[in-house]
């Protein structure tokens, strides 16, 4: 009897270390974001701070080229202009508009998404709406700044770069309303 | 009863059903050993068929006989079915059959369980076929199931991550069984230390199992919602992270190498000894080896991704954590080659098929250490020079190490000798082809032929008609395995206890074949 206990107290330990691992399996996902929190890697919905003075590399010019999109909501959502131009280390600020055009209060939160990825190293955003959620009562407009700074870092080769927003719908199954970021339910 | 057999007699306790039930209800690990191994080869079969076919459409330039679709389909599922239906449970079935007779013991631990781990492989397999069939087809995107691939097909998808769910499930029930046998059930006076190195490399191994198997399921499980449930754990769509699967994937994808090589590791440490006449060289080294070859496979995981994005800092942390485990590894190697120096070696099947994994495997995980520096792997990820490199180490290392295991056991399991001509042409055939398949492969990775397509431009043609020629050969040559094994099975030269005489292992003590029923009084270890 004593050797069968001894197997059943060796099974009890394996099988809490098995449910611990599952567990451990989904505690990987917060202990993912908090790395990359703390890391600065995917801090999309940061704000970036500018350390010291830059200076404007008036030698070039990039081209930037404004995206909008959305997906599942019913907005409309437009760069007010398409592309602008701007010396590498020159402060630039863009509009965007989005409007709600259903008939209830939305809320919304931008992802951004850059092409070359090289360029979200060397881009450095102050000011974004994407850093909150957007909340649009039915039918309104609402206009909103994008202020960055394409670092001189940038390699010159790229003299044309994407950045892209893309509108997502925050609705009551995923669970994100701080507006700090989004949370994965 | 209507028919009684004679260790019926033998044994008055012991009536077991007969025909299907015996082997539905089973409970003796010899039976279930069996079983599994049965159930590997014909899975190996299976995703043997699928990778002849992803060959038979890389043989020429153009799309000729599967459409892309279904090629994809095939490279995933020809990885699955290797990784989990072929290589997982052979090696389980080794366990099943050897572990008890290797220390002393009359059975498995939990011998019901054990009947559960093996019969909940049927669904899953059936499971996995069964997805070609369904609208949208099997699962397409790499056995990795990387989202958000992953996250957008079909119901194949849902079937294989079910059918994963019951492998993993069915692995971490045989895991816990063989760990509570072997520290529970060893003969007295066999210490941890006087075991076989085979126990103790499935020892290690089961523990990698009951690790990594639920952080797998973990994953899937998200997968699982993020398709059907509506959470956005990797759905890029709603805030989630496709590159952290990868991360979760590959913690538990990177011990399931492992845990795929190290009872390799064990039944060739067996293997060396007995045709060199020696004792193994560095015993205790081996088993410090393996056991810091399992704790280092646990940091390494992102060596898989350099390419999905990482700090600098981070690969080069992993890039250096990889090269590090090639030091137990070496050890490993250097003991087989310090075990044969010197020694009385003869050269039966499993003592070439033992040599041939210690050359070919040694290859394998030169190309990895090359694959491990940040630079080079940029250069070569997804291309044909990983897939030479794993198949390396996972034809040449597991499988050899599966058919010489099976060589080495057979006449204990059949209590005949197999052909020893036909088992030697079956190396000779195995160690050629597999090479003509798998070596021109490093050229075409290196030259930049991707992995996973069906079509390719001109330039690779010739090295993919080679490599093609050796893939059938290899295929076909493993239907000679399956006569050796079945004409061993029918009859042949009579077998001794102990037909190999460098053999000091505890089976050899027994008669052949095995009894049903084996060491029911402990024998005494001295």
């Amino acid at each position: 009897m004593s050797a069968l206990q001894a197997n059943s107290v060796i099974m009890k330990k394996l099988l809490i270390f098995t449910v611990v691992m599952f567990g451990f399996g989904f505690a990987l996902v917060p202990f993912y974001e908090k790395i990359c929190e703390v890391t600065g890697i995917n801090n999309l919905l940061q704000a970036d701070t500018l350390t010291e003075n830059t200076q404007v590399d008036t030698s070039r010019w990039v081209t930037i080229q404004l995206d909008a999109n959305t997906r599942g909501l019913p907005w409309q959502f437009k760069p007010l202009q398409s592309s602008v131009r701007a010396h590498p280390g020159e402060l630039v600020e863009v509009m965007y508009e989005i409007r709600n055009d259903s008939n209830r209060e939305i809320n919304g939160q931008a992802i951004p998404s850059y092409s070359p990825q090289l360029l979200a190293k060397h881009l450095k955003k102050l000011e974004c709406f994407c850093f909150s959620k957007q909340v649009l009562k039915p039918n309104e407009v609402r206009q909103m700044p994008v202020q960055f700074m394409i670092e001189p870092g940038l390699p010159a080769d790229f003299d044309t770069v994407t950045i892209s927003y893309t509108f997502f719908e925050l609705g009551s199954d995923s669970a994100a309303d701080t507006g700090e970021r989004v949370n994965k339910s | 009863m209507a028919a009684v057999h004679d260790h019926d007699i033998a044994h008055a306790h012991d009536h077991h059903p007969t025909g299907m039930m015996r082997w539905l209800t089973t409970t003796n690990h010899k039976d279930i050993g069996s079983m599994y191994l049965w159930f590997s080869f014909v899975m190996f079969l299976t995703g043997g068929v699928m990778a002849l076919t992803i060959r038979a459409e890389l043989f020429m330039p153009g799309i000729q006989i599967v459409n892309p679709e279904f090629f994809n389909q095939l490279t995933t599922m020809h990885g699955l079915v290797m990784v989990f239906g072929a290589i997982m449970p052979a090696f389980v079935g080794f366990a099943n059959w050897q572990i008890p007779m290797m220390i002393g013991a009359p059975d498995m631990a939990f011998a019901r369980m054990n009947n559960w781990s093996f019969w909940l492989l049927i669904p899953a397999a059936l499971l996995l076929i069964a997805s070609f069939f369904v609208p949208g087809g099997a699962a397409a995107g790499g056995w990795t199931i990387y989202p958000p691939l992953s996250v957008q097909m079909g119901m194949g998808m849902d079937m294989a991550i079910f059918a994963l769910h019951i492998m993993g499930a069915a692995s971490i029930m045989g895991s816990i069984n063989i760990i509570t046998t072997i520290l529970n059930m060893r003969a007295p006076g066999m210490t941890l230390m006087k075991m076989p190195l085979f126990v103790w490399t499935w020892l290690i191994t089961a523990y990698l199992l009951v690790m990594a198997m639920p952080v797998l399921a973990g994953a899937i499980t998200m997968l699982l919602t993020d398709r059907n449930f509506g959470t956005n754990f990797f759905n890029a769509a709603g805030g989630g992270d496709p590159v952290m699967f990868q991360h979760i994937f590959w913690f538990f994808g990177h011990p399931e190498v492992y845990i795929m090589i190290l009872p390799a590791f064990g039944i060739v440490s067996e293997i060396i000894p007995t045709f060199a006449r020696k004792p193994l060289f560095g015993y205790s080294s081996m088993v410090y080896a393996t056991a810091s070859i399992a704790i280092l496979s646990c940091i390494v995981w992102a060596h898989h991704m350099f390419s999905a994005g990482m700090p600098v800092t981070g690969q080069l942390f992993f890039m250096y954590a990889t090269m590090l485990i090639a030091i137990p590894t070496g050890v490993k190697v250097f003991n087989w080659t310090a075990t044969m120096w010197r020694g009385s070696m003869t050269f039966e099947t499993p003592m070439l098929f033992a040599i041939g994994f210690i050359f070919l495997f040694t290859i394998g995980g030169f190309s990895g250490v090359i694959c491990a520096i940040v630079p080079i792997d940029i250069q070569v990820q997804d291309t044909y020079y990983v897939i030479a490199h794993f198949h390396y180490v996972l034809v040449s290392g597991a499988l050899f190490s599966i058919f010489g295991g099976v060589y080495y056991w057979l006449p204990k399991w059949t209590g005949h000798m197999y052909d020893e001509t036909l088992g030697k042409t079956h190396f000779w055939l195995s160690m050629f082809f597999f090479n003509l398949a798998f070596f021109v492969q490093h050229f075409l990775g290196l030259a930049g032929m991707p992995r996973r397509v069906p079509d390719y431009a001109l330039q690779f043609a010739d090295f993919n008609m080679i490599s093609s020629i050796g893939a059938f050969g290899f295929g076909f040559s493993q239907l000679l395995f399956l006569y050796v094994v079945l004409k061993c099975i029918r009859g042949g030269e009579k077998a001794p206890a102990k037909p190999w005489e460098g053999a000091k292992t505890l089976e050899w003590t027994l008669p052949s074949p095995a009894p049903y029923h084996s060491f029911e009084t402990p024998p005494v270890v001295r």
